[in-house]
């Protein structure tokens, strides 16, 4: 039954996802990418739980390094990605009035 | 401790914050705002998988994200913006092996759990780390390409799809053995152990197989399929720990990927399948269809100042050449000096020019240049035949006429800015070498085109010192 939920979810979020993405302009593609490389960085929170739930339960090491790995690459893709792209949007910028 | 409701309800603030975010970021004036809210979002659920701590001793856990935040931190600021699509497709790649890790250690904890397994968390964790294992390494190869630590022509060989479709199979037949041979006790010649092993190695080499034969001049349509499959990777990593807000997000940015990929493809005229099969570029099968006649009249930066100070009405089409030449900066300048000199100025934005969506957009904003004067294509050609001049700066393929005139051009049908149908056209070109797809460009040899040869900057520079003198 679980499951069936999840998969639930699953089909409303990508529908969601196609709503909001489709009228995007051209200008804002590549922010618009790498803002959304960076939520993809979600995997982070699977990490950290499975971390976690390693090191509660005394779970082999070859969990726990898998883990800890799992949690570095994706923070780098979390912090990158968001740094990143507030860089790149800082610049995009209207035309000021004729003065 | 903190009880698992309301852990739960920050994941669903967590998710409402994505979706806000995402939707501000589809709208330029308050795109900056949306990542700060998806940041945000990210943050309240990374705090929430950290409630779950129940031992004071998480260092191992801290290492992992200070690690992660410091490498982070330092590439964002070190880029430099024409290397973005580098950098782009590095972070896909790391949040790619993140859920093939992740996808690898659950994999550990079920082998040592008593527990029934059901199969649903197993298939999700072959999608997890197939996908994850297939982004990395693609990622890593587009990374290379874009970088030019490898050249950016298709690799290929004979028998190239027969050997990828034995890839695919094994690694399909992996998945099953892992999932089959997990539940049930060992029937078939691999142990889980060995199956899981065999598709980690089977799908990294499918990632390098599949990329190294799209040329870089595809990588827009690329990078943003990636994109779309470290969202899925992420998607499936959630259904192994029953976790909502990596189903969510990770649908969010797999819809939002493949959107992009189709405005691509569409922008091309090539459906993905091409794109990702056929080699394009790698001049193999340059059909020789029409020989281009004409000559090319060549023009010196002096005359070609002349024209420009009488023109009123100047459009550029900028290109990857630009972002090789580093000329965002000059064209500003020269588009400051014609606008002060009466003429309009407008920017013709293909949607692959460059080398990831929406490429040539950042790099002009970088220099200043206003968003609503970066125009799309469908915009500016119905009102090209109005324009004076129109600047091609390193542009090639996507202003190529033979893909509206002449039937056996291999991108015949791709739309493309119709610069020759103004009054002139200057070709801003370092040689006459032909453009990525290795196609002639009878552009070059109209009536009206005028070519300034050289780098861009330089002859970009040029002209902008004869405006001030």
């Amino acid at each position: 039954m679980e499951a069936i939920l999840l998969v639930f979810i699953l089909v409303l979020s990508i529908f969601l996802g196609f709503e909001l993405i489709s009228k995007v302009p051209a200008t804002l593609h590549t922010p618009l990418m790498s803002g959304s490389n960076a939520i993809s960085g979600i995997t982070v929170v699977g990490a950290l739980l499975t971390t976690i739930a390693a090191t509660n339960s005394n779970d082999s090491e070859m969990k726990i390094i898998l883990g800890v790995l799992a949690v570095a690459f994706a923070t780098t893709n979390v912090v990158g990605g968001y740094l990143v792209t507030d860089r790149m949007l800082r610049m995009f910028k209207k035309k000021e009035p004729k003065k | 401790m903190i009880s698992l409701n309301s852990i739960n309800l920050l994941y669903v603030l967590a998710s409402i914050l994505f979706i806000l975010g995402l939707k501000k970021l589809s709208r330029p004036d308050s795109a900056r705002k949306g990542n700060l809210i998806s940041a945000i979002g990210m943050l309240v659920a990374i705090v929430a998988a950290l409630l779950t701590l129940e031992i004071l001793e998480p260092k191992w856990i801290l290492v992992g994200l200070g690690l992660g935040a410091v490498v982070g931190v330092i590439a964002a600021f070190k880029v430099k913006m024409t290397s973005m699509p580098e950098l782009v497709a590095l972070f896909n790649g790391f949040g790619g092996i993140a859920s093939l890790l992740v996808g690898w250690a659950e994999f550990i904890g079920f082998r040592e759990s008593v527990e029934t397994l059901s199969v649903v968390p197993l298939v999700a964790l072959v999608c997890a780390v197939l996908i994850g294992a297939v982004t990395f390494t693609g990622s890593l190869v587009a990374w290379c390409k874009l970088a030019g630590i490898v050249g950016g022509k298709p690799f290929l060989f004979p028998g190239q799809k027969f050997v990828n479709s034995l890839l695919l199979l094994g690694m399909v037949v992996a998945g099953y053995l892992i999932v089959t041979n997990t539940v049930s006790s060992s029937i078939l010649y691999l142990n889980p152990d060995q199956a899981l092993y065999l598709l980690i190695g089977l799908s990294l080499l499918f990632g390098v197989m599949v990329v190294v034969s799209i040329g870089g001049a595809d990588m827009p349509v690329v990078i943003s399929l990636l994109n779309s499959y470290s969202g899925i990777a992420a998607c499936a990593a959630g259904f192994i720990i029953t976790n909502n807000v990596l189903i969510v997000s990770g649908a969010l940015v797999g819809a939002s990927g493949i959107i992009l990929t189709s405005i691509m493809c569409k922008a091309m005229n090539r459906s993905l399948s091409n794109v990702l099969f056929s080699g394009f570029g790698s001049g193999s099968k340059s059909s020789k269809s029409s020989q281009v006649e004409g000559e090319i009249k060549a023009i010196s930066a002096d005359d070609a100042f002349l024209i420009l100070e009488a023109a009123r009405n100047v459009i550029f089409v900028p290109g990857y050449g630009m972002a090789v030449a580093q000329a965002q900066h000059a064209v500003k300048e020269l588009s400051d000096l014609l606008e002060k000199n009466g003429a309009e100025v407008n920017f013709a934005i293909h949607p692959v020019a460059g080398r990831m969506p929406g490429h040539m957009n950042v790099l002009l904003a970088e220099a200043n240049v206003p968003y609503d004067q970066l125009r799309e294509m469908d915009d500016i050609n119905p009102v090209i035949e109005n324009a004076d001049v129109a600047v091609v700066i390193g542009a090639n393929d996507v202003v190529n006429p033979a893909a509206i005139e002449d039937k056996g051009s291999p991108i015949y049908g791709m739309p493309v800015i119709n610069v020759n149908k103004a009054r002139t056209c200057f070709v801003l070109k370092r040689s006459m070498n032909a453009g990525f797809a290795g196609i002639d460009n009878p552009l070059f040899f109209k009536d009206n085109t005028r070519m300034l040869f050289g780098d861009a900057k330089e002859t970009i520079s040029c002209l902008v010192s004869e405006f001030k003198s």
